[in-house]
């Protein structure tokens, strides 16, 4: 065993000595590895971005109410006599000014995107004075809050970034009016920071919406508090309504895109990575062809096959994950932190999220890469160590 | 090696048949061969390219097996071993020269020399010290810190010799050792060769083409159809 491992070590440190006379192919294999993971690295972390907006917006005490049959804001409606019965819900947070309990309103608006100059939808969300409070980390970053009872609108950080015309100062055309933009808000990364946002009583004529609403965010006075409030919601025959976490509800809204990005991405990695695969598997061949000489030398000397296997496959995954490390920080270097608009399956609205990269992803991406350099060298390992000695001799 | 009885026989291969198979063509290279080299016997091994003298080097180095047949070293069969056991019996009984050196490009001469003991249980000082002294014997101690690439062929054939003897093995095969020398160069191996044997009692299998590099063995046998037979035959 001691002599195995001594012969493990020595056959491998020739490997890595020689590896300066295979500079050429080896670094191209590396760079190939390091597109691929860099690509997949920047591709789902997409998908994590968007995902993390999402959650970012869900406190854990945030509850939605829609009309029961609705998935989404869009579908949902409900009366102003509606939002009243369920503020008086129990378990609902409270604070000087009552029950913490936000009716809104939701339509969308078409706005030109600053990036191509095409138009895209842009929520604009009517809100009463709770809805900062239900909502974790709503600042106002710039200008002022707009007046109530005036038509005036503030914007969230994310749709000023991607649409033309948010700055303050200028205005937005609903209908035949123009309302100016007076503030600039931030809501701790989360979805509303996508949203142009106006007070409800001023939406509701502009959309003739009479006194309805589509939606109410509740904040409860605890997590537990959840299962008291939905029932006495669900059980009021008054009312035709239901509730869900916000989490549940912005899970099942972002799991579309999330998962056609990922699949997405997962399936631009697999193609690459064959194609990385082939690209490692032919340095390897040629690593050992340059090596034959050497490597049936060894073995005529008494070397076992194992260690030539082992120090083949280590220099192969020492190449990957080189590859991988770099593909990695690349595509945190490059990516992280990008902000970006997709589009809201649900709302059919664009959203606004940042690339996220984090650590989950790229250990993901390294341990693709060491996967490929595993592929491409065993099976040029495995030939070496199988053909016969004096065979291998010949072939000098 | 304590050697009991400088007469005794060190090799014995009876009835070896080697079959090659390329494709659906069978080669049979060796045919019922016979042979009996006593211990301390220079042998020279000649005859036509492609009758098989690299083939029968291999057999009796436990580098390949025979088709039929019994190889036996010093009282060993070693034609059943499995390539497990056949690669640890190598490293302890024989030493190999090759006709093109295969010397480690990115190792110097003494590391080089080291190596067939990196198989053995030798610690790192006496594995540096037998291999210095290797290198003495084949009149390279001024060279040891130089890899292959430094050194003219003369000089890497007798590093590739150090790294043959350095075991102390049983049996030194060299296939065509002088193959890809100038005459010089190629007589300083041959008296290599010939002091071994003759002073440290080595026994010695040598493949050549050469003539003049056979007369310096103590016998000389020719391959030819299968067969071993003393006299060439044309
Ligand atoms: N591994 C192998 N597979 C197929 N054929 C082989 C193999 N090894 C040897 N042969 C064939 O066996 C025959 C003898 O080969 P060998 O190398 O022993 O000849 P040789 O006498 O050493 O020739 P040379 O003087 O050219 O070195 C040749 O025809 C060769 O092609
Ligand atoms: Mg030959």
């Amino acid at each position: 065993m001691f002599n195995w491992m001594a012969q493990v070590f020595s056959v491998t440190r020739f490997s890595m000595l020689s590896l300066p006379q295979r500079k050429g192919s080896s670094a191209a294999a590396l760079l190939g590895i390091a597109g691929v993971v860099a690509v997949m690295v920047g591709v789902l972390s997409i998908a994590q971005g968007v995902m993390k907006t999402m959650e970012s917006s869900a406190g854990d005490t945030n509850v939605i109410v829609l009309r029961s049959g609705a998935d989404s804001e869009m579908m949902s409606g409900l009366g102003g006599d509606d939002t009243r019965i369920i503020a008086e819900a129990p378990g609902i947070a409270r604070d000087a000014s009552g029950p913490v309990s936000s009716p809104e309103l939701f339509v969308v608006i078409n706005l030109p995107m600053r990036s191509t100059g095409t138009d895209a939808n842009v929520p604009l969300r009517g809100v009463q004075a709770q809805a900062q409070q239900v909502r974790d980390g709503f600042r106002l970053v710039e200008g002022r809050m707009f007046e109530w009872g005036l038509n005036e609108v503030i914007v969230g950080v994310g749709a000023r970034q991607q649409f033309a015309g948010l700055e303050i100062g200028s205005s937005i055309e609903v209908g035949k009016e123009r309302w100016p933009v007076v503030g600039v808000f931030e809501a701790a990364g989360g979805l509303s920071e996508s949203e142009i946002w106006v007070d409800a009583a001023v939406l509701q004529p502009a959309y003739r919406r009479g006194n309805s609403y589509q939606a109410v965010y509740v904040k409860l006075n605890s997590r537990d508090a959840f299962g008291e409030f939905k029932d006495t919601l669900t059980s009021d025959p008054r009312l035709n309504v239901k509730a869900m976490r916000e989490t549940d509800y912005y899970e099942a809204q972002s799991s579309t895109v999330t998962n056609l990005i990922t699949g997405l991405g997962t399936l631009i990695a697999v193609i690459m990575g064959l194609g990385a695969i082939f690209g490692a598997l032919n340095t390897m061949y040629t690593a050992v062809s340059a090596r034959t000489r050497e490597i049936a030398t060894l073995r005529a000397l008494g070397f076992r096959s194992g260690p030539v296997v082992i120090s083949i496959l280590s220099e192969s995954l020492l190449l990957a994950l080189a590859g991988g490390l770099i593909g990695a920080g690349l595509a945190w270097l490059a990516f992280d932190g990008y902000r970006a608009a997709t589009l809201n399956w649900a709302s059919f609205s664009a959203i606004t999220f940042a690339f996220d990269v984090n650590l989950k992803l790229l250990v993901q991406g390294i341990i693709f890469a060491m996967v490929i350099g595993l592929i491409g060298g065993l099976l040029p390992a495995i030939r070496a160590a199988r053909q016969p000695v004096a065979h291998a001799l010949r072939e000098l | 090696m304590t050697k009991i009885n400088t007469n005794s026989t060190l090799v014995t291969v009876t009835g070896v048949d080697k079959v090659f198979k390329r494709g659906s063509e069978e080669i049979h290279v060796l045919g019922g061969l016979d042979l009996e080299i006593p211990d301390g016997e220079f042998l020279a091994l000649m005859g036509p390219s492609g009758s098989g003298k690299s083939t029968l080097l291999n057999l009796v180095g436990g580098l390949d097996r025979p088709s039929e047949g019994k190889v036996e070293i010093g009282g060993k069969r070693i034609d059943k071993l499995s390539d497990r056991k056949l690669a640890a019996w190598r490293a302890r009984h024989v030493g190999l020269v090759f006709q093109f050196y295969n010397l480690m490009p990115v190792l110097t001469a003494q590391k080089n020399v080291e190596l067939p003991l990196l198989l053995t249980k030798l610690s790192r000082a006496e594995r540096k010290k037998r291999a210095a002294i290797a290198l003495d014997i084949v009149g390279l101690s001024h060279r040891t810190g130089h890899y292959p690439r430094q050194m003219s062929g003369g000089e890497q054939q007798r590093t590739g010799i150090a790294r043959a003897i350095v075991t102390d093995p049983t049996l030194l095969l060299c296939d065509e050792p002088t193959g890809d020398l100038d005459r010089k160069s190629g007589d300083e191996i041959l008296d290599l060769l010939q002091a071994l044997n003759q002073e440290q009692g080595k026994t010695i299998i040598m493949v050549t083409h050469d003539i003049h590099a056979a007369a310096r063995a103590t016998r000389t046998l020719y391959l030819n159809k299968g067969q071993l037979s003393t006299e060439a035959v044309d």
